[in-house]
């Protein structure tokens, strides 16, 4: 590896003590003499075991569970229903109120994935656990099952999740999917020259770690019970356990923050709620682990996203407008996907400034195992189709593709689609770089630009924009309607957001006055930042970007109400139920 | 039959932290009677080195040895609230708690130590090896160990910190999209070279090479353990991963590692970094966290490499054996498209 120190260097203070150095990691002994502590490597005497017993079917009414015989086998201490199950339906982000609850963490009445858990059995050793759970008696009645997301949005299709009966996340209590708009696309590819359109198909990946998913968990002294966790966020895992086994968060203890690989796959709480639960039915250190095949199987993947990419280019190679619409495969519950789509929404484009973009991003449910984040969630996929199609863009117009990535790269003061002006830009540099590494011819012209300059002007507007109504919920009749209404070039109506908030230093305490700090270089000549766009006198005007660094803000407290929970209802318009 | 070389090209950026925002993190530090320094955290090391990270950053803050901070994680009796690692949220924003809490213990620090040396704290700095002085006086000293026992034990002061970094919520407007997603971005662009056998419709990655922007690297060797297996994860995802192979049919699901196809060593390809630094004007000394996107180019690269070697198109990952047949048949056979370039 290698660095290129000469390019940006005037923006940095390269005069640090320890920042940037290679310094071994302070757990790096540890990893490396197999001593490091996970969760699994907690001992517990009278440690009891838990197994769940899943559905063998995508989709099933459950008629009747007979665990009788399960109950009598060898070592069995417990065995947990639905019914036990104090909050037996959740939703992971309903901890920052965003979506409604519709997982339950044993199934009730329905099965909607093959491998969703339906029992779960507690006994003395592993092998008892699995010995009885293939005692365990249910009655099914097979449902029609849907495994395509655009089938599954289809009227008719089997309904997956009865929360969401359209089979698809429902945005801002008002629309089927997520839409972005910027500009006239319509327009903009009637202008072009060349009109580039194609299909591509994410598939769905499983994170294997190293270390499967899993949990411990013991009674502790004064009515408390200790967690030891492998969680991606420890408060997260904590929070959905306290709500699912309805304690009070202070009396949930979660150690972790060692963690045998996670990629997204740890996100879940997938064995934390149980376990809890096991140790306060059975008064016993309870653990919960899945195997191998479970966590291949049943551990919830990467989702599939399917999307659909049309460009409207010039004959001189500049993008003149694209639409993306996407369907992200959820699977039976919304776990996270409803997030990433969001995500994936201000991540389009990609890193190119095209005058007109908008898309339509679907979440979708089908009969799958849920998916859940991982590594890029919401960004991977739609990188590898955007950069495959500007490859057939390139193509398309006879360009070399570095010469097509430079010619659309977006540059320092342009405005993006989700209305706001990119700064602190690289792309250029990096495909220079890249090109330059592998002798890939460049032209000179191409070789002379910078995402210093040539950004701004008229590339920071705002066009004027039509707005549609399409794919209101419940109105079939929305989908495919012509625009509603066009907003004014320069329209904004989402304040921008304040000063990041950086306690430490604001109150009483004695701040340092020598910090060792990076000050970031402020070119005098960098573009312009754009005039600020006139905002209709009904809202609030926005104030200019943050160009400075985050420096502790003036004393003043955040409105009391902005609080936790509270604050994202204001965002989806969808609360938790 | 024959073997058909390819290069291809991607270029992607990443957007650090939490989408919209609303996803804090928070740190406490605070110092033993001899001047070592503990961070308390509730964040999670999945690998990554989150441990060092904060820990690099908060001695840097302190201006203290690394050796002298060791970072305690993750107790949630002792460590303050995180949202967690992931979206690449990890240095930007537990950086920032970290540096507001040394800020915090770095002020105490300070003014013990001008108490002790009966000067201005605001004239003093620190050596990064355990001593403070008075600036442009290094003989007017004291160490960092001698202040923390003077603070603790005769002048009553709590060398500590706390910190907190939240970049408010953002909502997002039905109609448009507009929101404020992130602040910082990082940046990159690979080429990757494989060959294509037009007989088994095999891919062999030959080498790739890339240069990747990230904001300042907090620490080199972990930028690059990032990066070398992030690129393994790309290759495997283009060429070979999925639980569904034949998706949306959900059937063919592996059970283990024997039926879960993935590179082994042989399929490793030479690999070469180049990295830039643009600094975040709101990270931490700049920094921006290369955790999610370092497989993300490697897709997208190696399908155009296999479009130039042999002039299929493959749109639906992973790009099988199958898959190429299927598309060379479609085309009629290998169609070649132009080299370009040199060695990597």
């Amino acid at each position: 590896m290698e660095f290129r120190k000469d390019l940006f260097q005037n923006e940095r203070d390269d005069n640090l003590n320890v920042v940037g150095k290679g310094v071994q990691r302070q757990d790096m002994p540890g990893h490396v003499t197999g001593r490091s502590p996970f969760f699994d490597d907690h001992a517990f005497e009278g440690l009891l075991h838990l197994k769940v017993v899943r559905s063998p079917h995508h989709h099933a009414r459950i008629r009747r569970i007979d665990i009788s015989a399960a109950e009598r086998a060898p070592g069995v201490k417990r065995i947990l229903r639905g019914a036990d199950v104090p909050v037996n339906k959740n939703t992971l982000l309903s901890l920052i109120n965003f979506g409604k609850d519709d997982e339950p963490s044993l199934a009730v009445d329905k099965v909607r994935y093959k491998g969703e858990p339906i029992v779960a059995i507690i006994a003395e050793s592993e092998a008892q656990a699995l010995a009885a759970r293939a005692l365990v008696r249910v009655e099914y009645e097979p449902l029609p099952a849907v495994f395509d997301v655009e089938e599954a949005l289809k009227p008719g299709a089997p309904v997956v999740n009865d929360t969401y009966p359209g089979n698809c996340f429902e945005y801002h209590e008002k629309y089927d999917h997520q839409k972005l708009r910027f500009g006239d696309v319509e327009r903009g590819f009637a202008m072009a020259d060349h009109i580039v359109e194609d299909r591509y198909q994410m598939s769905p990946i499983e994170h294997a770690p190293t270390e499967t998913n899993g949990s411990i968990a013991a009674p502790e002294q004064n009515d408390r019970f200790v967690v030891h966790s492998c969680a991606q966020g420890l408060f997260f895992s904590l929070g959905t356990a306290a709500k699912i086994v309805n304690l009070d968060s202070n009396r949930l203890h979660f150690i972790g923050g060692t963690v045998g690989g996670g990629f997204g796959g740890k996100v879940d709480s997938l064995t934390e709620p149980l376990a809890v639960l096991g140790a306060m039915m059975t008064g016993r250190p309870v653990r919960y682990v899945l195997d191998r095949e479970e966590e291949m199987l049943h551990g919830g993947p990467r989702g599939a996203e399917r999307i659909y990419i049309k460009d409207g280019i010039a004959r001189d190679g500049r993008i003149l407008a694209r639409h993306i619409r996407s369907y992200f495969d959820a699977g039976a519950y919304t776990r996270l996907s409803s997030y990433a789509a969001i995500k994936c929404t201000a991540h389009l484009p990609g890193p190119y400034t095209i005058p007109n973009v908008t898309s339509d991003i679907y979440v979708a449910y089908t009969n799958r195992c849920p998916s859940t984040a991982m590594r890029g969630f919401g960004i991977t996929a739609v990188d590898f189709a955007l950069e495959v199609h500007m490859d057939k863009g390139a193509e398309a117009c006879g360009l070399d593709p570095v010469e097509f990535r430079i010619l659309n790269a977006y540059r320092d003061g342009d405005m993006k689609a989700h209305r706001r002006v990119a700064k602190n830009t690289a792309l250029i540099e990096c495909v220079q770089v890249a090109a330059e590494k592998a002798r890939w011819p460049l032209s000179e012209e191409a070789q002379r630009q910078s995402s210093l300059t040539g950004g701004g002007g008229a590339r920071a507007e705002i066009p004027a924009t039509p707005i549609d109504e399409n794919g209101r919920i419940n109105r079939p009749e929305t989908r495919g309607g012509r625009p509603t209404q066009t907003l004014p070039a320069g329209t904004m109506r989402v304040p921008m957001t304040k000063q990041p908030i950086m306690e430490g230093s604001t109150e009483n305490r004695p701040s340092a006055p020598s910090v060792p700090q990076y000050e970031p270089y402020r070119p005098a000549t960098a573009a312009p930042p754009p005039p600020p766009p006139p905002v209709p006198a009904s809202r609030s005007a926005a104030p200019p970007p943050p160009a400075a660094p985050p420096v502790p803000p003036p004393a003043g407290p955040a409105p009391a109400s902005q609080h936790g929970a509270h604050r994202f209802s204001s965002v989806f318009g969808t609360r938790r139920r | 039959m024959a073997r058909f070389r390819g290069r291809g090209m991607a270029s992607v950026n990443y957007p650090i932290g939490m989408n919209l925002g609303g996803d804090p993190s928070q740190a406490l530090i605070h110092s033993n009677p001899d001047g070592k320094f503990t961070v308390a955290l509730s964040a999670i090391d999945l690998g990554q080195g989150m441990k060092q990270v904060t820990r690099q950053v908060a001695a840097e803050t302190l201006g203290v040895p690394v050796e002298d901070v060791y970072v305690d994680t993750a107790d949630s009796d002792t460590g303050p609230h995180d949202m967690g690692s992931f979206a690449s949220r990890g240095t930007h924003r537990m950086g920032n708690a970290v540096i507001a809490a040394a800020r915090e213990a770095r002020g105490v620090l300070l003014e013990a130590a001008a108490e002790e040396l009966e000067v201005n704290a605001a004239d003093l700095v620190t050596d990064g090896k355990g001593n403070i002085h008075v600036k442009g006086a290094p003989s007017r000293a004291i160490t960092v160990r001698a202040t923390a026992q003077a603070a603790q034990f005769k002048q009553g002061k709590t060398i500590a910190g706390r910190g907190i970094f939240l970049i408010p919520l953002s909502s997002v407007d039905p109609e448009t999209g507009e929101m404020n997603p992130n602040t910082a971005f990082a940046h990159a662009c690979l080429v990757a070279d494989v060959e294509v056998d037009d007989e088994t419709g095999e891919v062999a990655v030959l080498g790739m090479s890339s240069a990747y922007e990230l904001g300042r690297v907090i620490n080199p060797k972990m930028v690059e353990q990032q990066l070398v297996g992030g690129a393994w994860m790309g290759i495997s995802h283009a060429l070979y991963e999925t639980p569904e192979p034949y998706y949306p049919n959900p059937d063919h699901g592996p059970r283990d590692f024997n039926e879960y196809l993935m590179p082994g060593p042989g399929d490793i390809a030479p690999y070469s970094i180049t990295i830039l630094e643009r600094p975040a004007p709101d990270g931490p000394f700049g920094g921006k966290g290369p955790g999610e996107m370092c497989a993300n180019p490697v897709l997208p690269a190696i399908a155009n490499a296999v479009y130039n070697a042999i002039g299929v198109r493959v749109n639906d990952l992973p790009i099988t054996p199958e898959k190429i047949l299927r598309g060379l048949r479609a085309n009629g056979g290998v169609k070649p498209q132009p080299r370009r370039g040199g060695a990597l």
